[in-house]
């Protein structure tokens, strides 16, 4: 790294730690980047003359003598067209091997939205997953993060739905992610679209954990260029949150910070709050979408980083892998999604809401069902039929393999009412059985 | 806003994070405001620890490229509130600039905008004459504000007494103007005018005393009112996991309760929650004043993605506005969603002060935060003789849904009502989800409330209360029973009594907050439902099947269901009444 004019180089380090380092220096400003022995690093703290940079990269080999360079400004991006089809680095590098791009540059994690200037949430977001848009609809401007165990595929499903998704821009902010599933992700979205919608960044389990710290800003910096200034509709791919959250921990440790419930953060919730605000819906049309992936540990998700998620995000998509049928289903019972109360019915068929309802319901009655026959209690002829039905919904409609159009997946719910039940034990409004009861 | 007159000045010497510490030059006060000029900016902070010369500050706003040596400009004063006719229908943050004047789509550090109009003409009536005794907090005149009659007082900080040299006559009047003139106890005249400011942090305390609840507080939320009544002046707190049903049903509450001014305090929460309220509180109606509940609301948005330290700020400044209201004499409901997320504001600080950390690493003294704030609410009686009120309801977000943690300990300590929300209630889609057993009002034990309750619902209401509750709870009790020994293996009574209390569930205590009649239950009918519904878990009846027990039931429940979602006493409700009664003579014994 060479120093420019303006820049102030530095020589001596008066302390190093696993993470840190602190110099003595003059008229550094917080938050500002510097570059130790040519290693990215950033302000954390400024306490008289010691300056305590935070090396994202560790502070393995750095002597006392190493040479400190401030770059007099936050973490910035250069933001621009030529972004798309790219994939860059926590610090936007490109690792594509296409050249280093130019464009307007601009501090990431900007401002903020005023409140009194977002719209609510109007446009649906189709996936062609019944499990999504039939029972748990996304809406543009909305934030939801799937939580699964380490071992569901959600990669896979994050893919699909971004390929699905009728949206200008598709982000992918990936944080520890293995080298195969960055490839993954690059050759699907590279077969599908070429390079017209996809801009990834990208920290892989080969680089630093504090890195990925950066990840999610540079992402949504991009996403507020192309939905704001642009006007268009961009979907933002934030996967694993959960080693973000690790990652924030680990500096706070290091920075002797006293930790909250499960080693986090005190400020874990202001932190992810941050990001997951970011979701919008602008005032010209444009909107910034988030589908997060959170991993759970054994499913807990009492844990504070599920736990927290839950109390920022609109809802949470729950992969879970269903027995009964060998296939990867979004779980009705604990899924939710906050804002589909604004588009189901209004922008889908009117009777959307009826048969979701019905369907949930009668999967429900199904689960008690199945605990009545584990428990070696006799099962009524409700009770076979109910389970019957449970089985072919899960199949049919549950499953994450599932590609209809909500009006198929309603039909599709209609002909499973038809096939196990009576009108009366469906209990939909009489004037959507008229139309939709076929005799 | 901020004078130039500054009491002393002082220079950056330490930043970590929104953390500050400043070598003045001056002498300090504790929680006075401070403002670094930085870039051309004025960014605000409040001083939070004095050490001799240094003061420790939290920045209300990002710290991002301030420097040693920035310079810092000491206010003397402590955050306060500007108070005069122009609050309601306005969407403020925590510090009370108001967003509408903001310009632009994104908040640019160091803006500020006045929250009231200082060139807007109010219509003022005199109401003190000349010659009259008054006091800080004494109505001197009112203006209209939006159908609601704004006091003009005696400004709070004026201190001792006061004799009226006039007031002016009724006019348009700007609220720079003066609109009255008193001589205080030294001789001197003083203008008052129809803004003054006021320490948020500080308890509004112009009244003579403050009363105990006796009256109820309508939400129309009827597990609320009836079996876990909220009184006027009371508080109350709903903590809850997240995706229970806490913000809808604060909302719920925001447009039913029977308050004349609902002050929202968005703390900390979704920026798409608030913009819920900016998008329908427009068109909805207050249904007694037939008014737009746009008018009667004050919004203060401080939502999770704005300053941390600004969050604090903003339950107080929320709370002032509402005090301030309750001195005009008019019943006032604060909300405020969640508090929690202020606590976690607490943390923060204290832990970057490197406070030693109580439990959960909250500031040591939460509780008695916790409770000063809570006893800010209530109901007041002024020197004229007349009422008014804070209601204070609070959300609290437990970490892990677990009630065992220092929020919802410290809350329990000082909320009379205690809303709890169930996590199965609410994945079984048991709306509102609040639990009857778990939850309480520690009101139902006032002697106050049994009295106001006898004389103004019904000779036996707390008696039917108790009947209800006690019917739940032999619900759950024999819900048990079948789970462990199976349906064929329980007396077909135990199945009655299991239903009797599910039709108590099901048509009582869940409402649904989407449907325009059912979600709002006027006391009248409350009464009326709950004689209808103990009446028939009074009655014997008799079954030979269990599977019998759940089918009649599942019918009287599908009817009254219908009842709720017809309009009181209306053909329809009176139809469905004996269609009822012929289903229940069919099974009930002689
Ligand atoms: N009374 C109700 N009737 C129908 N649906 C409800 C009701 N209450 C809650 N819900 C459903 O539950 C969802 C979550 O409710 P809400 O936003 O109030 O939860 P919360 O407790 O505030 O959660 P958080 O702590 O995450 O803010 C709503 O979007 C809605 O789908
Ligand atoms: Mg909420």
């Amino acid at each position: 790294m060479e120093a420019k004019f303006f820049q102030k180089t530095y020589h001596e380090l008066t302390n190093i730690t696993k993470a840190t380092c602190t110099l003595k220096a003059k008229g550094v400003g917080n938050e500002e980047m510097a570059f130790v022995e040519g290693r990215p690093a950033q302000v954390v703290k400024i306490v008289g003359d010691f300056i305590t940079l935070q090396v994202f990269s560790g502070t393995e080999g750095l002597s006392t003598k190493s040479e400190v360079i401030f770059s007099g400004e936050p973490p910035t991006l250069n933001v621009g067209d030529h972004l798309t089809g790219r994939f860059f680095n926590s610090f936007g590098e490109p690792i594509d091997g296409y050249p280093v791009v130019g464009g307007k540059k601009v501090t990431i994690g900007g401002p903020s939205v005023n409140p009194v200037r977002r719209v609510q949430p109007n446009q649906l977001i189709t996936t062609g997953i019944a499990g999504i848009d039939l029972n748990n609809t996304l809406v543009s401007g909305q934030k939801i993060p799937f939580f699964a165990d380490p071992d569901q595929p959600y990669n896979e499903v994050l893919a699909m739905i971004a390929l699905r998704a009728k949206v200008d821009k598709i982000i992918l902010g990936g944080m520890g992610l293995t080298w195969d599933d960055y490839l993954f992700f690059r050759n699907s979205f590279e077969q599908d679209y070429g390079q017209s919608k996809i801009i990834g960044f990208i920290n892989t389990t080969e680089d630093s954990p504090v890195e990925r710290l950066l990840v999610p800003d540079m992402a949504l910096t991009a996403a507020e260029y192309f939905a704001y200034e642009k006007n268009e509709k961009v979907l933002v791919l934030l996967t694993d949150m959960t080693l973000y959250a690790s990652a924030l921990s680990i500096v706070s440790n290091r920075m002797d910070q006293i930790p909250s419930k499960d080693s986090m953060p005190g400020s874990l919730y202001s932190d992810l709050a941050r990001l997951y605000e970011k979701a919008v819906q602008f005032p010209d049309g444009g909107n910034i979408t988030i589908l997060a992936v959170t991993t759970l540990s054994g499913g807990d998700i009492t844990h504070a980083i599920p736990d927290n998620t839950g109390y920022i995000t609109e809802g949470q998509l729950f992969l879970r892998r269903a027995s009964e049928i060998n296939k990867v289903i979004i779980d009705p019972f604990r899924s939710l999604s906050r804002l589909k109360q604004l588009v189901i019915g209004k922008s889908t068929r009117s009777d959307h809401p009826s048969v979701m309802n019905a369907a949930i319901r009668l999967y429900a009655d199904a689960a008690n069902s199945r605990t009545k026959l584990e428990n070696g209690f006799e099962l009524t002829d409700y009770d076979r039929r109910v389970l019957k039905f449970s089985d072919e919904y899960s199949k049919d409609i549950l499953a994450i393999d599932v590609n209809l159009e909500i009006d198929q997946m309603l039909d599709k719910t209609w002909s499973l009412f038809q096939t196990f039940f009576t009108k009366d034990e469906v209990g939909i409004k009489q004037e959507f059985v008229d139309i939709y009861w076929k005799k | 806003m901020e004078n130039n007159n500054y009491t002393c000045t002082g220079e950056i010497t330490s930043i970590i994070a929104n953390l500050v510490m400043v070598k003045a030059n001056g002498s300090l006060k504790q929680n006075e405001i401070c403002y670094f000029d930085h870039e051309g900016q004025k960014i605000m902070g409040e001083v939070i620890k004095t050490d001799g010369n240094n003061a420790y500050i939290q920045v209300f706003e990002s710290t991002r490229r301030f420097k040693v040596g920035t310079k810092a400009l000491f206010t003397g004063v402590m955050l306060e509130a500007y108070l005069g006719p122009g609050l309601l229908a306005k969407n403020f943050d925590g510090l009370q600039n108001d967003l509408d004047k903001m310009e632009g789509v994104f908040l640019k550090r160091g803006e500020r905008s006045f929250p009231l109009e200082n060139d807007k003409e109010w219509a003022f009536k005199p109401i003190a004459r000349a010659g009259d005794l008054v006091y800080a907090g004494d109505w001197l005149g009112e203006v209209d504000e939006m159908g609601i009659p704004h006091k003009i007082m005696v400004p709070f900080k004026f201190k001792g007494k006061y004799i009226v040299v006039e007031v002016m006559p009724a006019g348009n009047y700007y609220i720079n103007d003066t609109i009255a003139v008193l001589k205080n106890e030294k001789g001197e005249n003083v203008n008052a005018t129809m803004v003054q400011t006021w320490p948020v942090k500080i308890p509004i305390k112009s009244y003579v005393d403050k009363i105990r609840p006796s009256e109820l507080f309508e939400t129309g939320v009827r597990v609320i009112d009836t079996l876990n009544p909220i009184l006027e002046g009371g508080t109350g707190f709903i903590p809850g996991p997240f995706g229970s049903g806490k913000t809808v049903l604060q909302h719920a509450l925001a447009k039913q309760a029977v308050a004349e001014i609902v002050i929202i305090a968005a703390c900390g929460e979704r920026a798409n929650e608030v913009v819920e309220i900016f998008t329908e509180f427009p068109e909805l109606e207050d249904p007694r004043t037939g008014r737009k509940l746009t008018e009667r609301t004050s919004i203060i948005a401080n939502t999770s993605n704005m300053p941390v330290a600004a969050r604090e700020a903003s339950v107080y400044t929320a709370m002032t506005i509402a005090e301030y209201y309750r001195a005009m004499g008019l019943r006032t409901l604060l909300l405020a969603d969640s508090t929690s997320r202020w606590a976690q504001a607490l943390r923060e600080m204290s832990n970057r002060l490197e406070e030693l950390p109580g439990p959960d690493a909250y500031p040591m003294d939460l509780q008695a935060i916790i409770s000063n704030y809570y006893s800010r609410a209530g109901q007041v009686l002024m020197r004229n003789g007349k009422k008014g009120s804070v209601t204070f309801i609070g959300t609290v977000s437990p970490a892990g849904g677990n009630l065992l943690e220092p929020v919802t300990e410290a809350t329990k300590k000082v909320a009379r009502c205690f809303f709890a929300l169930s996590q199965e209630r609410a994945d079984s889609k048991r709306y509102p989800a609040i639990d009857p057993l778990d939850s309480y009002s520690k009101y139902l034990e006032y002697p106050e409330f049994a009295e106001y309750s006898k004389k103004n619902i019904g000779e036996e209401w707390i008696e039917e209360i108790n009947f209800a509750r006690g019917a739940l709870t032999r619900g759950r009790e024999v819900y048990e029973q079948i789970n462990i020994l199976g349906d064929d293996g329980v007396p077909v009574d135990y199945h009655v009594m299991f239903w009797k209390s599910e039709l108590i569930d099901f048509v009582f205590l869940q409402q649904n907050a989407f449907d325009e009649i059912d979600a709002n239950t006027s006391v009248e009918r409350q009464k009326y439902m709950l004689e209808m519904v103990n009446k028939i878990v009074k009655s014997g009846f008799t079954f030979e099947k269990f599977e019998e027990v759940g089918d009649f039931f599942k019918r009287v429940i599908y009817i009254i269901q219908q009842i709720n979602y017809s309009e009181y006493q209306s053909e329809k409700f009176h139809r469905l009444e004996t269609e009822l009664q012929q289903v229940i003579n069919q099974k009930v014994n002689a």
